[in-house]
């Protein structure tokens, strides 16, 4: 049986599978690409082929219009497919809608390709599934022992306190526009809140997609139409970039969250001027991906980007081999480009 | 309720910018927590309540005990601060179902615990805590809550949640400890209003007004008095049976900062007055004070390079008699007598200042340039001696700001309301380089004084001037003139331009002159007041 080093290598445009004669999550265009999900570090414009969930292939579509690929293939959970000598399936990887991980199978030989994944439930997508492998390829974004994710539902309670206590403020949450807005928009329900939520325009198509694909997330307006009396005591969703600066002006008197894994740390939250630090991720914290690592019981994990310092020291301590594959361009916060919006411009 | 509850009161305040929130989330704690509780969190946070229980050392080996090594190293690298990297890496253990302590079992427990039995009883503690709660009570019994709540803050939002007005709360404030029972059964009316007695307690200070012009116009010298207005900081001395205290302006106790006042106050009484370096006589500038200040231990040489004295401005009690309802020609007149009978080491007199006419006290502030003051004190002959600001009782007549046409170098955001603005300001002056040519070299930093209009325009001149970016930081192009008007300049070893600026504030944006035309360095040094530099 052939060690999958020796059929999936690490190419200077990313993962590839050579007897499938594929990449996947590429940096740059390629011929052929398999793409785990739609977040931006992962599906990038101006590959010829696209094989991904059809889930995933909407939201590249949404995104990159005419960049989503010339030719896509969409492919279920549960069905197979062979590409040159390899069988290829997708399985659900809990991380956004059409999240999925990549098993691929070469003469008996089995790795599976996880993308960026996470064992808490999530209203918004299929959850997780563990597949035993020869080699697990994981994240690793929060991969230190001091990233122990609370329940989401604690930290939906925080803001629906604070809105108890500061009736007459805002209370503007960043976050992801992709998967994490949802996501919010559903804990929130789940916790009762239902009342029209108001999003930033770069929430809103998203959001749209997310209802035809059939998640509902109840009554959803623009935040720019609405007026400074309506926006009291009222929930904005905004990217995390926009919730301290000028487009947030027309708040009344804004508190600012931010739901992110990384607001964990006390830091993190002081340098970005959070005022509601909300630690809601769509990352396996450490518990999760060691208990994850454990289920699929590979003696080898490959880890894709983030601290792969710390993992690789915990594996060894339980007999697995870690490799760091540090590929560049992964985990880079896709909300950190979006650009200011230029003076005058009509705002977003 | 219990350390989660504070926890989650610690986390909020922390995070909160704005002093309203801050008052607000207050006033909910007191309003929600039973007692002890409230009371005794209330002290921790404006650190009344500080424990050493346990040293960061012992916290540290009791996660060590329980963690990876490497992976505990690696963390405390990424967090930074210990205390925070504990609470967040300490193992949950399954099938712990005990309760997490109530505040006041956290004190009594840690008072009657002996030494060694503590790791034992910590780590307890920390079983039954999730991460918010693990911060807090490692905050707590380490003594380094650092959240920026002053016992002022906490008095206003005490006035406010229970509709007594806060000089009644700060009369007595010092008079009860914690967790202050007594105050929160009067202040919830189930009880009259504790009795300090000998307790040495803060009274609450008369402040001025802003003299403007129509109350110059309308004043008769006959019927005010005048004194310098010294460029310190305002202090209470409380001495008596029951202690001595020195009480800043806002009634934190900061006697243990200055020891040579406290040895000195061999007396029965209150007295107000400004707290100054004083030497041979002569008060040095502010910036000689800012080194004595914020500190809770000074050693010698501190005390011989800087030392400090009290220029008494007013007697508010003498023995047990409240001279606070005489008026201020009377009070005067026991404070004079008083120095006479006592000449109490380390402090002297604020003199009056004669005056016939408006005009002759006007010349006289005019012609005052030492740094040390800040310009005159106007007190209204027949004023008792009354809490807060109180109008055409006391004004304060500020020496005319100098001003500079300085060049806008770097800007940043605010906070809170003005987070998305940028509105804090480092601006500079041109000096010559060597081998020809001249640069800005940064001054000071300002933010206030403009209207929030001119605060819009700056934003909008900023993000469409930026040249580079460092984190919050902008630099931009050297092209803006501000004219900044300061009340004082004085020699700093510590500014690159050694010299620093006291108060600057922007006062109009200068479109119509070009920066090369902006003031020199030599400029602004003209306007420093003879005298020696602070270290450092």
């Amino acid at each position: 049986m052939p060690h999958p080093e020796t059929w999936l290598r690490v190419l200077p445009d990313g993962l590839f599978c050579e007897p499938g004669g594929f990449f996947i999550d590429p940096v740059r265009p390629v011929e052929r690409a398999v793409i785990t999900h739609g977040h931006a570090d992962h599906a990038r414009p101006g590959h010829r082929s696209v094989l991904a969930t059809p889930e995933t292939l909407a939201i590249m579509r949404a995104r990159m219009g005419e960049g989503a690929g010339a030719a896509q293939q969409a492919m279920r959970h549960g069905e197979v497919l062979r590409q040159g000598e390899v069988t290829i399936r997708l399985v659900p990887a809990g991380h956004v809608l059409g999240s999925a991980q990549v098993v691929m199978e070469w003469q008996g030989s089995r790795a599976v390709v996880s993308g960026d994944y996470k064992r808490q439930a999530d209203a918004t997508c299929l959850p997780f599934e563990p597949v035993p492998c020869d080699v697990f390829v994981t994240e690793a974004t929060f991969a230190l022992p001091v990233f122990r994710h609370p329940d989401p539902a604690h930290e939906v309670a925080k803001l629906l306190k604070s809105l108890a206590l500061f009736p007459e403020r805002t209370h503007v949450v960043g976050c992801y526009a992709l998967g994490k807005c949802q996501r919010l928009i559903t804990l929130l329900r789940a916790a009762g809140w239902d009342r029209p939520i108001h999003l930033h325009g770069a929430q809103q198509p998203l959001c749209r997609l997310y209802e035809e694909l059939g998640v509902p997330l109840g009554e959803l307006r623009p935040a720019t139409v609405a007026n400074k009396a309506e926006l009291r005591g009222a929930i904005v969703l905004a990217p995390p970039s926009a919730i301290a600066d000028r487009w947030a002006r027309r708040l009344a008197e804004p508190v600012t969250a931010l739901a992110s894994g990384w607001m964990r740390v006390r830091q993190r939250a002081r340098t970005r001027g959070v005022e509601l630090p909300m630690v809601i991720s769509d990352h396996a914290d450490w518990p999760d991906l060691n208990r994850t690592i454990d289920e699929v019981g590979a003696p080898e994990v490959w880890v894709t980007h983030g601290r792969d310092d710390a993992l690789v020291h915990a594996l060894a301590g339980r007999g697995i081999r870690g490799r760091a594959l540090h590929l560049v361009g992964l985990g880079e916060d896709e909300d950190e480009a979006v650009a200011e919006a230029p003076e005058g411009a009509p705002a977003a | 309720m219990s350390v989660p509850a504070f926890a989650e009161l610690l986390e909020r305040l922390i995070f909160t910018p704005g002093r309203n929130a801050k008052l607000a989330l207050l006033r909910d704690w007191f309003a929600t927590q039973p007692d002890p509780d409230r009371g005794i969190g209330l002290a921790a946070l404006t650190e009344e309540l500080v424990f050493t229980a346990a040293k960061p050392a012992m916290i540290r080996d009791l996660a060590a005990a329980r963690t990876d090594p490497v992976l505990l190293a690696l963390s405390h690298d990424y967090v930074g601060d210990l205390a925070e990297t504990v609470a967040l890496i300490w193992p949950e253990r399954a099938g712990v179902n005990a309760p997490p302590p109530a505040l006041s079992e956290v004190v009594e427990t840690l008072e009657v615990t002996p030494k060694a039995e503590l790791p034992g009883l910590i780590s307890g503690w920390l079983d039954t805590l999730d991460s918010g709660g693990r911060l807090a009570l490692i905050k707590l019994i380490t003594g380094g809550l650092r959240v920026g709540v002053s016992g002022r803050l906490a008095r206003v939002a005490l006035a406010e949640w229970s509709g007594k007005p806060v000089e009644e709360i700060e009369e007595i404030w010092h008079g009860v400890a914690p967790p202050y029972l007594p105050i929160f059964r009067w202040l919830e009316g189930h009880a009259e209003r504790p009795d300090p007695r000998d307790a040495p307690v803060f009274r609450p200070l008369m402040l001025a007004h802003p003299l403007e012009d129509r109350d110059l116009a309308a004043l008769d010298p006959a019927a005010w008095r005048a004194e310098w207005k010294w460029d310190g900081i305002r202090v209470q001395l409380t001495a008596g049976p029951g202690g001595r205290r020195i009480w800043s302006r806002g009634g934190e106790d900061i006697s243990g900062g200055f020891p040579e006042i406290v040895e000195a106050m061999e007396f029965h009484g209150v007295l107000d007055g400004e707290l100054l370096v004083i030497r041979d006589g002569l008060v040095a500038p502010f910036a000689d004070l800012q080194q004595r200040l914020n500190r809770k231990l000074v050693g010698p040489k501190m005390l011989r390079d800087y030392p400090v004295g009290v220029r008494l401005y007013d007697l508010l009690f003498e023995g047990g008699e409240d001279l606070r309802p005489l008026p201020f020609d009377a009070r005067r007149q026991r404070l004079e007598a008083w120095v006479e009978r006592h000449a109490p080491p380390r402090m002297d007199l604020s003199a009056l200042i004669a005056f016939a006419s408006v005009a002759q006290l006007s010349e006289v502030r005019d012609g005052a340039r030492a740094a040390s003051i800040e310009g005159l004190m106007l007190k209204r002959a027949d004023s008792p001696y009354l809490a807060g600001r109180q109008k055409g009782m006391w004004w304060k007549w500020k020496r005319d700001p100098l001003s500079i046409d300085a060049v806008l170098m770097y800007a940043q955001r605010g906070h809170g309301k003005r987070s998305s603005f940028y509105s804090d300001y480092t601006f500079g002056l041109w000096r010559p380089v060597e081998g020809g040519g001249e640069e800005l070299v940064p001054v000071g930093k300002a933010y206030s004084g403009y209207t929030d209009e001119e605060l819009g325009w700056l934003d909008r001149w900023i993000r469409n001037h930026t040249v580079s970016r460092f984190g919050p930081v902008r630099e931009v192009e050297k092209a803006l003139v501000l004219e900044v008007i300061f009340d004082a300049a004085q020699l700093s070893g510590r500014h690159k331009s050694g010299v620093a600026l006291r108060f600057p504030r922007i006062a109009r944006i200068r479109t119509d002159k070009p920066a090369s035309e902006a003031d020199r360095l030599e400029n602004l040094m003209a306007y420093v007041e003879a005298g020696p530099a602070a270290e450092e």
